[in-house]
């Protein structure tokens, strides 16, 4: 019988605010070392948290979004234990009552759709960072991430494998970014992902799990999954039994490890922060959240479909990222009667050159309304689909206007008809021998005369002008 | 309740706070007077009670979500034991 | 001048008559000659005492003086004060120097007030003797042998023996109270929330509270008009209207219902304390006060409770000093677990480790429920009795101490005990109200006693009205240790 991989996973997403939960210093990425540790970051005697707001409402923004309950009554406790870089030996976070619970995700399996249960999402505040640099034999303590609000957002068992998994994250990723309520920036720590892996014969009641902790990118969750599986399948097929432990990936060996550390007796002895009092929120609160929030990917993709008559893997790829739909949308607007075209464009040229210089969306080198008006050069006949991809990369690598550098370099389509004329009848004159042959049938011989008028006109003929020419005066 | 020796050893483990096998039987001494005096609870009823974690019955504030604080740390790093490069440093951490 | 009241001395300051720098100066005379016997002074710092009076003299040339301006007071070293010394009475923090004000100090300085040091105190506030101070015991001006009490043992000391006009101190289970009790002077404990505990060093979150400690009621409002007020950097701090707490000093007591709880007179209370406290509760009988008996039937359980919850919400409370980013670390260790094991063995005093030990056990993994959860059920019953008895009168009072001061090392060596003192005034943290003790005697061996008044949620103003009314009658809060020179 085949062996099936369940997989739940624990995201940690840093909210986008500009201070921390509990505190007042600036949560800007990249500081130098500690500078953006106030007291209350480095919990120096005597003093006291208090909630940011922002983290707040972003929570709530997310909770909304996965058609999750919003607790109107949700408790702070303490997570007490030891580490450096956790100033106060304990961990402000939520435990028993958190600020969001349920929901669910709709993920796209090959081409099907299948929904992801959540657990809850509930707020906390991340810890400071522990650097292993050699200091004559120790370790070198920031502070600076030290209460950056996080949302750890819990999911159920209910992914089956590796891509389901990152199929589940990505979608979440999607949706935090959508919701602007995290930057999503992995390499930063932004979005850090632990997945629970075990793994049973099918139909057979869930198996004991490991935790992976350390998956800062969507390959090496995949990685980690798949590695995980085959050393727990390897141990139960070898009659053994798998211990519930933390294991960290190593992406170097791609391999995961026990972490030995984390395997002490934990006891978090959690209980209510006497510090912050019982937080709720009201329906007026919860109401003009629900009210600011952003059309999701899922409503957009369906809107693309009916509105834009995209196909549905169309409207997918451009609702990837709210920037990518966003600009999509905004070349729309230039060109309105277009959308199929825009879209080649935006997927097509747009990406390759996005992605030739690993740049993301918001770094593009031509805004969507330049895109738009070359667009609507190739609309209006000004110039060939050809010639526009050409334009594209000017447009591209001088940061100039289409009709600018159509202008410059003369490339505006030949569609006078007395000049393409003239034109035609120099090559039929300068061929008579290939117009013999093709009036003796040689149909092949058209493309022939079109090439040669295109040659002639530097390619700026109007295509289908230019062979209603070619016909006319071909035909005997 | 009775405690052992390895519920005290456990305990300051758990605390972080070193105790010698000498002071584990000191210790085991007064907490069990102690916990003699905390049990006498175990006799009432509480059923039906809600627990109490805040005098009051406030809801909790928030404050907005603006940068108040600067930087301050050659004063806060001046009452380390050992810093350098602007890092706190403790023995090596083995992960 | 040794019983001035602090308008008195006020009227002295805005006449002209003396400066904040020749009465800050006299004090810290007097605590240079005093102190070294009784031990109530942490950290003097006189170059710091006076800049702060000559600036309080110079707020008065300008016209802008506050009504305490220029009077001094001693500080709790519990609060955080910048640039000064802050420890705690602990070996953890013996060398912090606070780099930020406390929101009492900000409010005492604000005020006027000028400083004259932090005060001595049980380590982490833990302690009812001010005995577990790693700078030592405290002295009870009344008698050597005896014990100042505890936690605020310092500033009572020093308010007693007339070191200082007035002092700060923080209440956890009868901090205040009960060391006012045993030195003879008069304390409160107001509201939970109603004083800012930013940058007061944390025992017990949910139940510490900083107030006042000075000679008489009418002090303690004048300085609660200064010290309270809304913090927005303390999550549980009040935001209420400002409040005049000496408004209603001088209202006559007769219409006043006083609750007895039936509890507070019984098996335990010491044969001398209980005579004083019934004399008193005759004087208020005389003022116009009408008295009824009412009941704290889980008076005893509150111990139980709140050795639960204290220890708990400190042994977490505790756990940043770990000797890595302030603080004592020690100074040899083999890897990170025996520096933080080996800083806080030697870091910490017998007692706050016991607290914490405790705390520990508590929350830990299966004895949750039993301990921690059960502790807050019961805090909810103890807070519902207050409520009933306070559906049959205005204010309930009683003694604050058992006894009267006990003897130094009496019981030190017995935790279970020293708990057991504290019998009457643990509930009223609990439940989150206000209380004060003021003196109302003399029991065994000449030692104060003290009479503790608890009011209702908010009601701070009507019981220092209670504690004034009975000051003016008598003159208990007038009495000065034998042997305390004059100034």
């Amino acid at each position: 019988m085949q062996w099936e991989i369940v997989v739940g996973l624990e995201v940690h997403a840093q909210l986008s605010t500009q201070s921390k939960i509990f505190s007042g210093a600036a949560t800007a990425f990249g500081a130098a070392p500690n500078v953006q540790a106030c007291e209350v970051d480095i919990a120096l005697p005597g003093v006291l948290p208090v909630l940011n707001r922002g983290a707040v409402e972003r929570a709530v923004k997310f909770g909304l979004a996965v058609g999750a309950r919003i607790n109107h009554r949700s408790v702070f406790a303490r997570k007490n234990y030891f580490y450096p870089d956790l100033p106060k030996g304990y961990q402000i976070s939520q435990f028993e009552l958190p600020i969001v619970e349920g929901g669910e995700i709709v993920i796209d399996v090959e081409g099907s759709a299948r929904t992801i249960r959540l657990v809850r999402a509930h707020l906390e505040e991340d810890a400071g960072k522990s650097l292993h640099e050699d200091f004559h034999g120790m370790t070198g303590i920031d502070l600076n991430r030290a209460g950056t609000p996080l949302l750890e957002i819990v999911s159920e068992p209910d992914m089956r494998g590796p891509h389901e998994a990152v199929a589940y994250a990505k979608a979440l990723h999607a949706l935090v970014r959508y919701l602007e309520i995290c930057d999503g920036n992995m390499q930063e720590g932004s979005f850090r992902c632990d997945a629970n892996v075990s793994v049973r014969r099918a139909g057979a009641p869930l198996g004991t799990r490991c935790e992976i902790k350390n998956l800062n990118s969507f390959r090496f969750l995949e990685r980690a999954i798949e590695f995980e599986a085959r050393r727990q399948i390897g141990i139960l097929e070898d009659g053994g039994s798998i211990a519930q432990e933390t294991r960290l990936y190593d992406s170097v060996k791609d391999e995961t490890r026990s972490m030995r550390s984390k395997e002490e007796a934990h006891d978090y002895r959690y209980f209510p922060d006497p510090d912050l009092l019982p937080m709720t929120l009201d329906a007026s609160f919860v109401e003009a959240i629900r009210v600011g929030l952003p059309e999701l990917p899922q409503a957009k993709r369906a809107r693309f479909v009916a509105d834009y008559g995209l196909s549905a893997y169309d409207a997918g790829v451009l609702t990837a990222s709210r920037e990518l739909a966003d600009y999509f949308e905004a070349v729309v607007r230039g060109v309105p009667n277009e959308p199929k075209l825009c879209a080649n464009w935006v997927m097509g040229d747009l990406s390759a050159a996005l992605n030739k210089e690993d740049l993301d969306i918001a770094r593009a080198r031509i805004p969507a309304g330049a895109l738009a008006r070359l667009i609507g050069r190739i609309q209006d006949g000004t110039v060939s689909g050809k010639i526009a991809k050409e334009l594209f990369e000017a447009m591209w690598s001088t940061g100039k206007e289409p009709d600018v550098l159509i202008e410059e370099r003369g490339l505006k389509q030949i569609s006078d008809v007395a000049a393409l004329e003239a034109i035609v009848d120099e090559i039929l004159a300068a061929n008579p021998g290939q117009v013999e042959q093709y009036r003796a049938g040689k149909d092949k011989l058209f493309g022939f005369f079109v090439g040669q008028a295109m040659k002639a006109t530097k390619g700026q003929a109007n295509p289908a002008q230019l062979n209603e020419i070619v016909r006319r005066k071909l035909t005997p | 309740m009775s405690l052992s020796h390895t519920d005290v050893k456990r305990i300051a483990q758990l605390a972080r706070i070193a105790v010698s096998d000498a002071e584990v039987e000191g210790y085991l001494r007064q907490l069990e007077g102690i916990f003699g005096l905390i049990e006498e609870m175990q006799g009432v009823d509480t059923e039906g009670l809600s627990p109490m974690s805040h005098a009051l019955d406030e809801s909790l504030r928030m404050r907005e979500d603006t940068v108040t604080a600067h930087d301050q740390r050659d004063l806060f790093q001046a009452l380390a034991p050992q810093v350098e490069a602007g890092l706190y440093l403790v023995p090596k951490v083995i992960e | 001048m040794l019983n001035l009241s602090l308008k008195e001395l006020g009227a002295l300051l805005a006449a002209r008559k003396i400066s904040s720098a020749e009465l800050t100066r006299a004090f810290l005379d007097r605590i240079e000659a005093l102190n070294p016997a009784l031990n109530a002074f942490i950290t003097v710092d006189p170059e710091k005492s006076l800049e702060q009076a000559r600036h309080a003299d110079a707020r008065r040339a300008a016209g802008d003086a506050a009504p305490l301006t220029g009077i001094p007071i001693a500080h709790k070293d519990i609060f955080c004060a910048k640039g000064w010394r802050t420890t705690c009475g602990s070996k953890m923090l013996a060398n912090f120097v606070a780099p930020y004000d406390a929101h009492v100090i900000e409010r005492c300085t604000g005020a006027g007030l000028v400083s004259l040091g932090k005060t001595n105190m049980d380590e982490f506030a833990m302690g009812s003797s001010n005995e577990t101070s790693y700078f030592g015991p405290v002295k009870n001006p009344w008698d050597p042998a005896a014990v100042p009490g505890g936690s605020s043992g310092g500033s009572a000391a020093a308010v007693a023996a007339r070191l200082a006009p007035a002092a700060t101190g923080t209440d956890t289970g009868g901090s205040i109270r009960q060391p006012a009790a045993l030195c003879g002077i008069s304390g409160i404990k107001p509201t939970y929330g109603v004083v800012s505990r930013y940058g007061m060093i944390a025992f017990a979150s949910s139940l510490d509270q900083g107030g006042p400690m000075a000679k008489s009621a009418e002090d303690l409002a004048l300085l609660l008009n200064a010290m309270a007020g809304f913090d927005e950097r303390d999550s549980t701090s009040l935001r209420r209207p400002p409040e005049d707490y000496a408004r209603a000093l001088e209202a006559p007591l007769a219409g006043l219902t006083i609750g007895l709880p039936r509890e507070y007179f019984a098996e335990g209370l010491s044969e001398d304390v209980g005579r004083a406290v019934e004399e008193a509760v005759a004087q208020y009988r005389r003022l116009g006060a009408k008295t009824v008996e009412v009941s704290l039937p889980n008076t005893r359980l509150s111990i139980a409770a709140y050795y639960v919850l204290a220890p708990a919400e400190a042994s977490s409370n505790l756990s940043r000093y770990d000797g890595v980013r302030y603080g004592y670390r020690a100074p040899e260790y083999t890897d990170l677990a025996d520096m933080y094991g080996r800083t806080r063995a030697d870091g910490f005093g017998p007692e706050v480790k016991r607290r914490i030990m405790i705390g520990t056990y508590v929350l830990s993994h299966g004895y949750y429920d039993a301990y921690y959860l059960k502790a807050q059920k019961l805090r909810r019953l103890i807070a519902r009795d207050f409520a009933e008895a306070f559906a049959q009168c205005d204010l309930l009072i009683g003694p604050t101490s058992p006894t009267v001061a006990f003897n130094q090392g009496e019981k030190s060596s017995d935790p279970v005990q020293m708990y057991l003192s504290d019998i009457y005034t643990i509930a009223v943290n609990l439940a989150g109200l206000p209380g004060m003790s003021i003196p109302v005697g003399f029991g065994k061996e000449g030692r104060p006693v003290g009479l503790q008044i608890v009011g209702n949620y908010f009601s701070e103003a009507k019981m220092l009205n209670c504690a004034h009314q009975f000051q003016r009658a008598t003159d208990w809060h007038a009495r000065v240790p034998a042997g305390i020179p004059a100034i």
